[in-house]
């Protein structure tokens, strides 16, 4: 059977028709991309994906709720933290039980820390695909220290499985506080050199402003969440908007694209606004380890995890956008069903229609700017 | 943390690799004295010399003169061609070892004291790969094209000065000789893009023809600017119309020629796909460009080409730009006075020829090391964009500066010491923007480095 995809391609007409993917040095992760071009201009760019499915969804259904924890890690293995911290407020709505502050301060940090280690995954590839290939290299330098401090944390450096039902895993240890401290106050002196270095270079900020540009309405209307959805100017984020965990109690700038330095919604304005919002975590890790509570960091939670039957529903903002967990038990030790709804495969759909008259090197921008990865998409 | 781990062990390189690398550091400089040595002898009235002296024959006469005279070119060629290998070679070992400073990494430092073997090591490694050709490519041009690219960067060698009395043939079209034939680098591309029938090389070949191309216009009205103030197109001609000092280099002795170095600089970028004009072998877009498909050998002779090209495109700007092999201080009268009257050069004449040679060296590598810089400096501009740049801005500049330079030339006939006098002002205005410079760069450093800059692992 023919392939579903190449039945959308007229084969008649005089385009040429390019496979970008999967294996391509600038689709981060198994992503393909067909692309119908004449010459350097693109007609369209049809995004074909699946190459990464794992089916953990249905994992979910198959292993118990505290075995499901290590494969959440999984779905989006850039920032994994978030997804952990999903799955985790969603199965504690279920058990209606009560994390402790500690534990809830914990996971804060824990997040805008991985919030950080992902953005700077994002803004340096970016550069990259983009044609810098320095950037990429200084971004990852500073994640490493991200992760140097998560594994002092947790132990594990990608795959975190470090919330847990009722909490988290492990408090944190003695003199990690002001490792994180340390390294916030080197962290913020490196945006602004990253901003001299990069952000406003004149190249970069031709290259990506008024370039794929997403209207607020198109970004609503496609359902784009996160720092793609703020980049179009929505001013939406979970944290503050619908709050949960310890984040009612930080005060923090969200940042919102309102055309730094083009139109608003363009590729610079989404790029920007994950620069920013590392900013923003910082300032969120400083007050969290400021304000930090002494405590348990795990609740009472039963061995043998059987909630009533019944229906929970969590979301998070996750390093890219809003990540939703919905969980239905049948009173059994598994799930009945779990769905877990993610920014990358929503941020797919739009690449379709925003492609058409761009160039083939916007096409890279703007998969970068729309901070596709490729396992959160597929799943 | 990784911070607790104690520092690993500086482990010492053995006496046997130190030496190795030695012999092989010493290569270029091996080349640079036997190209001190071959280029002054291969000249016809030393040959002559030569054969007189060891034949004990009279060259008018003599039936093998012609083969004793070819006899030499090849020597010429063989030193030459080594010579713009081992450029090439060394350079992409330069090159990524000023990445990896560049990027906070230390780059390759396993093959030889300091990774300097690696560009060997990286040669024999692709000269066993299989040498594949894909079988819908149309099998003879996708050969042939490393070839084209090979030679285009070659013959450049043959009227690229490297001191004094030290060029291969002082051709009187040398600076159009050398545009000339850069020009066939661009054959090999288009030829490699299209016979590969792959999609991508084709984009990368169209672009790189497309790019090329147009700045090949800016180019030569920016080369024509150097032209117009010497009076001639021979490279040792217009190097001898410059001086030692900087206020005697063309750069500075008019102000059209300050913006056409920069023009020619760019263009040249452009020319060798240098970024941020690598448009045809864009990586994040194009995945390799033109050269996707090649392996083994043939790859090798592209990436050859590409950096043996910075010797070439960096000479070039020293040669029309930057006075060339001019020694401070060392005037033509001196070069004559040195050679003494006798057949053979006296040895003074020798040692000018060789702080003649590393004047031109420093300078050329210097701009080696700029290039490197702005690449992994800088991203990479789109194709509308670079257009645009070309077009709109290069073209029209270098016009102007053509256009300037021809008026300004008719002035400097009513005052011969202006030449002079703008040299004074703009170099020690460019003086002041190196120190400005050099001082932004301390700041910068000293904003963000809360720990002590440590430089042992140079």
């Amino acid at each position: 059977m023919e392939k579903l995809i190449l039945r959308r391609i007229d084969r008649n007409n005089e385009e040429m028709l390019v496979n970008f993917g999967p294996q391509h040095p600038s689709t981060h992760g198994v992503l393909n991309f067909l692309v119908e071009t004449d010459g350097e201009v693109m007609k369209r760019a049809i995004p074909d994906i699946g190459y990464l499915h794992r089916s953990l969804e249905k994992i979910g259904e198959m292993v118990g709720y505290p075995g499901f924890m290590p494969y959440t890690d999984r779905i989006d293995y850039v920032a994994a933290m978030f997804a952990n911290e999903g799955y985790a407020l969603a199965v504690e709505k279920l058990l209606k039980v009560e994390v402790p502050q500690r534990a809830q301060y914990l996971r804060a940090i824990s997040c805008e820390l991985c919030r950080i280690a992902s953005h700077l995954i994002s803004v340096g590839t970016m550069a990259t695909d983009i044609g810098a290939v320095t950037p990429l290299v200084h971004a990852i330098r500073e994640r490493e220290k991200v992760n140097d401090l998560i594994e002092a944390l947790c132990g594990a450096r990608l795959t975190y499985n470090y919330h847990r039902v009722g909490g988290v895993a492990f408090d944190m240890p003695s003199g990690w506080r002001d490792q994180v401290l340390r390294f916030l106050d080197t962290f913020d002196t490196i945006l602004v050199e990253w901003d001299r270095l990069l952000s406003f270079n004149e190249i970069y900020i031709k290259r990506l402003a008024n370039v794929a540009v997403i209207t607020r309405e198109q970004a609503v209307d496609y359902g784009l969440v996160g720092p793609n959805l703020r980049g179009s100017g929505m001013d939406w984020d979970l944290r503050r908007d619908v709050p949960y965990g310890a984040y009612p109690n930080f005060k923090f700038d969200v940042p919102v694209g309102h055309g730094y330095r083009g139109t608003e919604g363009d590729a610079f304005d989404r790029y920007y606004v994950r620069v920013l919002e590392m900013g923003a975590s910082s300032k969120i890790v400083r007050q969290a380890l400021e304000k930090i509570p002494d405590g348990e960091v795990m609740a009472k939670v039963p061995r043998k995890i059987k909630p009533e039957p019944g229906e929970a529903m969590a979301r998070v903002e996750s390093a890219r956008g809003e990540m939703a967990y919905y969980l239905v038990s049948d009173g059994t030790e598994r799930a009945y069903r779990v769905r877990v709804r993610t920014g990358s495969y929503l941020a797919m759909g739009i690449i379709e229609d925003i492609s058409p008259g761009l160039m083939v090197a916007d096409l890279v921008a703007l998969i970068a700017s729309l901070d596709v990865v490729a396992p959160e998409t597929d799943r | 943390m990784a911070q607790n781990f104690p520092p690993p062990r500086r482990k010492r390189t053995p006496r046997v690799v130190v030496a190795l690398t030695l012999a092989v550091v010493g290569l270029p400089f091996i080349l640079l004295a036997a190209l001190l040595v071959v280029l002054p002898l291969s000249q016809q009235p030393m040959v002559d010399v030569l054969i007189r002296r060891w034949f004990d024959r009279d060259p008018a006469t003599w039936q093998h003169t012609q083969l004793v005279y070819a006899a030499a070119l090849l020597v010429v060629a063989f030193v030459i061609f080594n010579f713009g290998a081992i450029a090439g070679g060394i350079f992409s070992w330069y090159e990524r070892r000023v990445a990896a400073r560049i990027q906070n990494r230390i780059g390759p430092n396993r093959v030889g004291s300091a990774g300097f073997l690696q560009w060997i090591a990286d040669a024999v490694k692709l000269l066993f790969k299989e040498d594949l050709v894909p079988a819908e490519a149309d099998a003879l041009l996708f050969r042939a094209a490393p070839y084209f690219v090979v030679v285009g960067f070659v013959l450049t060698f043959l009227a690229l000065p490297f001191g004094e009395s030290l060029i291969v043939a002082d051709l009187g079209v040398g600076i159009y000789f050398i545009s000339s034939v850069t020009a066939l680098i661009v054959v090999g591309i288009l030829l490699s893009g299209w016979s590969s029938n792959s999609k991508w090389s084709l984009f990368g070949g169209m672009r790189s023809a497309a790019q090329v191309i147009s700045y090949e216009i800016p180019a030569g009205l920016a080369i024509m600017v150097p032209v117009l103030m010497a009076g001639t197109l021979s490279m040792q001609g217009i190097i001898r119309a410059q001086g030692g000092w900087p206020w005697q280099w063309f750069i500075f002795q008019n102000p059209a020629a300050f913006v056409a170095f920069f023009i020619l600089f760019t263009s040249q970028l452009a020319e060798a796909n240098r970024t941020p004009f690598d448009l045809p072998e864009a990586e994040s877009e194009l995945v390799a460009g033109y050269f996707v498909e090649y392996s083994g050998f043939r790859f090798a002779l592209y990436f050859l080409v590409e950096w043996g090209n910075l010797w070439v495109i960096s000479g070039v700007a020293t040669t029309l730009f930057l006075g060339g092999w001019q020694v401070p201080g060392v005037s033509a009268a001196v070069y004559q006075a040195a050679r003494g009257a006798g057949a053979f050069p006296a040895a003074g004449w020798w040692g000018l020829q060789l702080a003649s040679m590393v004047v031109f060296t420093v300078k050329t590598l210097t701009l080696v090391t700029v290039i490197i810089w702005i690449r992994w400096t800088l991203p990479r501009i789109r194709i509308d964009q670079m257009m645009n740049l070309c077009w709109k801005y290069l073209v029209p500049g270098a016009f102007a500066t053509f256009v300037f330079t021809l008026l300004w030339q008719l002035l400097v006939g009513q005052v011969p010491a202006l030449p002079t006098a703008t040299g004074v002002v703009l170099s020690a205005a460019a003086a002041v923007v190196l120190v400005l410079f050099l001082k932004q760069t301390r700041d910068n450093i000293s904003a963000i480095a809360h720990e002590k800059v440590d430089l042992s692992n140079w």
